[in-house]
């Protein structure tokens, strides 16, 4: 036994003594096994705040799917070739966020719709530039070349150019900015 | 209590081991001695019987549990560093699914330790349990007693909020007034000469590794010593009357511990959901309006340093509290009689009673003083708005730093603006990453402008160095003269 007796206390005997009735096994373990689980529910109870606390980032997405804005309908539908347009794509990481700049481009098809195409190109994810001089789009890296409308022309790339989700608003297009894997002939989503 | 009868778990070990559960039992106990442990926590013997007076010292064994839990969970979004502190809490407690629910017992538990202890702490005094061979027990509490006001201490700076950063501030102040050593061991303590994030780093670890390492071997002293010299039992009664009233722990007492741990967790959870901590406004050093104050268990010590000023600082912050602290520790020194009823020690329980009664009068005074100053009321109720408004607006994320460099390049030069819209038709952001903040692919070009000059670079974009190709830099050559003078421009406005 750890402990001791005392001159001060001089009631404690080195001995126990208790209750009859709950020295009886049956008693004694009747009211463990009811306090162990009684404490046990408490505890589960009480684990439940920490659980949804530890599973937030899990039930709630930290990266929302946020529209970026691209630019206004009509304007972008005058135009001849391809545009440029510097979209601003917020991506919410906990805490924090993180704003960056990405550049699409902006092609009207054969019937007046407006599509939005990544300037990632689909080989190593260098940026393709339309160049109006050629009418084609170029990958400065290894010479990928894409038509007016993104498709393949020439070079390593295993696929055209990447369409991005869009939608119009008020007037105003807005694109949901992805990254596709790269080197693979079909366009997948990986970010 | 009928007729004491004398069974140990072993003999009752006996009666069960033909069961499936006694042979399992007895199994486990071959190779772990559980039933002995079991014995050993279990059936210590209470002299008088198990005892709502004796709840304290296990419910704050309780609560201790519970800081360490939810400062576990809260560590799995707090940031200790100046620039993200705040924000981590912000998203704790307005983002982060039941964040103000754990964030509140947290903080309301330290409150809970404070008044538990105080609880424990008298009813140790006025039962004379410090008494008979028990200084070492008494001293091991003391040191936990002040390990728990380091706790409450450094854990009050981490949100870093306004009125923790001004508390802090004043605290670590008091240290300077120590004679000789002051000054450099507020500049140990802040690791600096004002408040920073080195100080929040300290703070940080005392709060999280240190002193919790400490609390942790002097709660096993304390109950090793508590366990060698037996539990005390009432202040009178004879000796043939308590041997027959002794009881073991197990289960009353366990019984009464566990209602009062329930009682505890419950009061924290209605107050954590009804009344949730608050988060201020993030701490602004150059705010020189702010009216600073501790939390409500160190009121009394700041209204009293108020009283001394100048050459007497010293008596009222060093040598009175040292001297109180100094009587308190060597208590079962000085008060070395038997006598344990508190009405038999009438000079103890009236200098006990002098201190608390006049920490509670230093408390109402400070509350006193700023209701009736105006110009601190206003301020102090100014104050509290803004603690209001910040709880009410939505979170607000941190921009992220790479977004900084990106954001950056709204850009005051047009030539480096033009390079810019270059610098992304070139696809260089494609590896240098966009704002030139680099990625796996190459290196950043952020500061790369102090490193080269503009016809270095220029030079070097047209013929790339070794090391640059080998790392899959193409030459730029296709650039007209003035695309590549603004290019340059732009590569060295990355700062």
């Amino acid at each position: 036994m750890l402990e001791g007796n005392d001159g001060n206390s001089p009631g404690a005997p080195p001995a126990t003594s208790r209750d009859v009735s709950l020295s009886s096994p049956d008693r004694r373990s009747f009211l463990g096994v009811l306090l162990a689980v009684g404490t046990a529910s408490v505890a589960a109870l009480l684990s439940v705040p920490l659980f949804r606390f530890v599973l937030h980032p899990l039930l709630r997405s930290t990266t929302p799917l946020s529209w970026a804005e691209v630019g206004s309908v009509d304007e972008l539908a005058a135009a001849a070739s391809p545009i440029k347009k510097l979209i601003t794509v917020e991506q919410r990481d906990g805490w924090r966020k993180i704003v960056s700049e990405k550049a699409v481009y902006v092609i009207k098809q054969a019937n007046g719709q407006l599509t939005v195409l990544s300037s990632i190109c689909p080989h190593l994810g260098c940026s393709a530039a339309w160049h109006s001089e050629n009418n084609e789009f170029l990958c400065p890296c290894h010479g990928g070349r894409f038509g007016a409308d993104g498709k393949l022309l020439g070079g390593p790339p295993p696929r055209g150019m990447d369409r991005l989700e869009t939608k119009v608003e008020d007037g105003t297009l807005k694109v949901h900015y992805q990254y596709f894997r790269q080197l693979v002939p079909d366009k997948e989503v990986i970010a | 209590m009928d007729e004491p009868q004398s069974t140990s778990r072993k003999q009752q070990g006996g009666t069960f081991a033909p069961s499936q559960r006694g042979r399992f039992f007895h199994w486990l106990d071959l190779r772990t001695g559980v039933d002995s442990l079991l014995h050993a926590a279990l059936d210590e013997p209470i002299p008088g019987g198990a005892s709502l007076a004796y709840v304290f010292g296990s419910g704050l064994l309780f609560l201790f549990v519970s800081q360490i839990i939810t400062g576990v969970f809260l560590a799995l979004y707090y940031i200790p560093s100046a620039d993200h502190a705040h924000t981590t809490i912000a998203y704790i407690t307005k983002e982060v699914t039941a964040g103000s629910f754990i964030r509140s017992i947290h903080a309301y538990g330290s409150s809970a330790i404070v008044i538990v202890l105080l609880l424990h702490i008298t009813q140790t005094f006025l039962f004379g349990s410090y008494k008979g061979k028990r200084e070492l027990l008494w001293f091991a509490g003391c040191v936990l007693f002040a390990l728990m006001l380091g706790m409450s201490f450094t854990g009050y700076l981490l949100p870093w909020d306004q009125k923790a950063f001004f508390a802090t501030t004043v605290g670590t102040n008091i240290l300077s007034e120590i004679p000789w050593v002051g000054n450099a061991l507020k500049s140990l303590l802040r690791g600096g000469t004002e408040m920073g994030t080195l100080t929040l780093s300290r703070f940080f670890v005392l709060h999280v590794f240190m002193i919790p390492a400490f609390i942790f071997a002097g709660v096993a002293a304390h109950v090793y010593l508590f366990r060698k010299a037996g539990a005390a039992g009432p202040i009178q009664g004879n000796a043939a009357t308590l041997k027959q009233s002794t009881e073991p722990f197990y289960p009353r007492q366990v019984l009464f511990d566990i209602v009062f741990a329930l009682l505890i967790i419950c009061g924290l959870g209605l107050l954590a959901h009804f009344s949730p901590m608050e988060l201020g406004p993030k701490a602004n050093p150059a705010d020189t309006q702010y009216v600073p104050r501790p939390e409500w268990y160190y009121i009394p010590v700041f209204q009293w340093l108020k009283y001394w000023e100048g050459a007497l600082a010293i008596v009222g912050i060093l040598v009175i509290p040292g001297f109180v602290a100094l009587l308190f520790v060597a208590l079962p020194f000085l008060d070395r009689r038997p006598e344990r009823r508190p009405w038999k020690r009438p000079a103890a329980v009236t200098i006990y009673a002098i201190i608390f009664i006049g920490l509670g009068v230093l408390g109402g005074l400070s509350h006193r003083n700023d209701l009736r100053d105006p110009a601190v009321a206003s301020q102090l109720a100014k104050q509290h708005e803004d603690v209001v408004s910040f709880m009410k607006a939505p979170f607000e994320p941190e921009l992220a730093g790479s977004s900084l460099a990106a954001a950056n390049v709204a850009l005051a030069n047009p030539l480096a603006a033009k390079g810019k819209d270059i610098f992304e038709q070139q696809g260089c952001n494609a590896c240098h990453g966009d704002g030139g903040v680099g990625t796996a692919a190459a290196p950043k070009l952020i500061g790369v402008g102090a490193k080269y000059d503009g016809a270095k670079l220029e030079a070097l974009l047209k013929q790339p160095n070794s090391k640059m190709t080998a790392g899959g830099m193409p030459a730029t050559t296709d650039l007209k003269d003035e695309d590549m003078k603004a290019l340059v421009a732009y590569v060295q406005s990355l700062k």
